[in-house]
């Protein structure tokens, strides 16, 4: 038997897989970056379905708002159209699709020995908000203040790269 | 109740279509939102285990890869605008300046 909840994880899980392949397929890169806006809106009510709640929100705010908005905005900034299809080298041929499905296998058996060791996600077992900003700021508080120095020196670092010089 | 194997291989499958789209695309702009998608499936991960076992520990370091993709996103994008206005391309094939 199936139950609700795991029809809503086949479909959020179908529209990101989806929305991946589609960053893949599109060639224009503004169909890229709406197939990506696609999986992180589904990634978000993932997070929801799992009770993080603030995740969920700012998964949506600062990935699908935000950053995906930079993303867009540079795109059209650069008129970006069509990417140019090129050749692939011997190498990457003999060399990398071994390689990947060698990784691919590592990660699959990985994955099938864990099975047995995981509890089970329980929606909503911890109601996360509240704990996450006790953690964030006790113990996690000095993680937390590099993060807004590294966010100044990335502002600062945006500015002197996109300015023109003269 | 979802087992969180599932969003384990959720998050195998995306980061390794992320890695496909890293290798594939020839779009600057594409290959850069492919490192996102693959940031993403890492995140899923992080949540899974942090709910499977009981922690949000998990959660936490899920707001520093977003903190630290959103910086990442705002210098590379500036990275790629000096790029594109220097080589007049968005082709990486194209900015081959340290190739043999």
């Amino acid at each position: 038997m199936i139950s609700g909840v795991l029809v809503i994880f086949f479909v959020l899980a179908g529209l990101a897989v989806l929305g991946a392949v589609s960053l893949i397929w599109q060639s224009h890169p503004i169909h890229s970056a709406l197939s990506l806006i696609l999986v992180m809106v589904s990634l978000a009510g993932l997070y929801l379905l799992m009770g993080a709640e603030f995740i969920a929100a700012v998964q949506i705010i600062v990935y699908g708002g935000a950053v995906m908005v930079l993303f867009i905005f540079v795109i059209m900034l650069l008129n970006a159209g069509v990417e140019e299809r090129t050749n692939f080298s011997k190498l990457a041929t003999f060399g990398g699709i071994p390689l990947a499905l060698a990784l691919g296998s590592i990660i699959a058996t990985a994955i099938a020995r864990s099975s047995g060791h995981l509890p089970v996600a329980t929606e909503g077992a911890l109601s996360s908000t509240r704990k996450l900003s006790m953690l964030l700021f006790s113990e996690f508080v000095y993680p937390f203040e590099l993060t807004s120095f590294l966010i100044l020196v990335a502002i600062l670092g945006a500015i002197v790269l996109a300015q023109r010089e003269n | 109740m979802v087992p969180t194997n599932y969003y384990l291989i959720l998050s195998a499958i995306l980061f390794g279509l992320g890695v496909l789209a890293f290798v594939f695309k020839r779009n600057i702009i594409t290959i850069f939102m492919a490192i996102e998608l693959m940031l993403n499936a890492v995140n899923l991960a992080f949540v899974a285990f942090s709910q499977a076992l009981h922690k949000p520990d998990g959660e936490v370091f899920v707001l520093f890869v977003i903190v630290v993709a959103a910086a990442e996103a705002a210098v590379g994008l500036g990275i790629i605008i000096l790029t594109a206005r220097n080589r007049r391309s968005l082709n990486v094939e194209r900015v081959d300046l340290l190739k043999l």
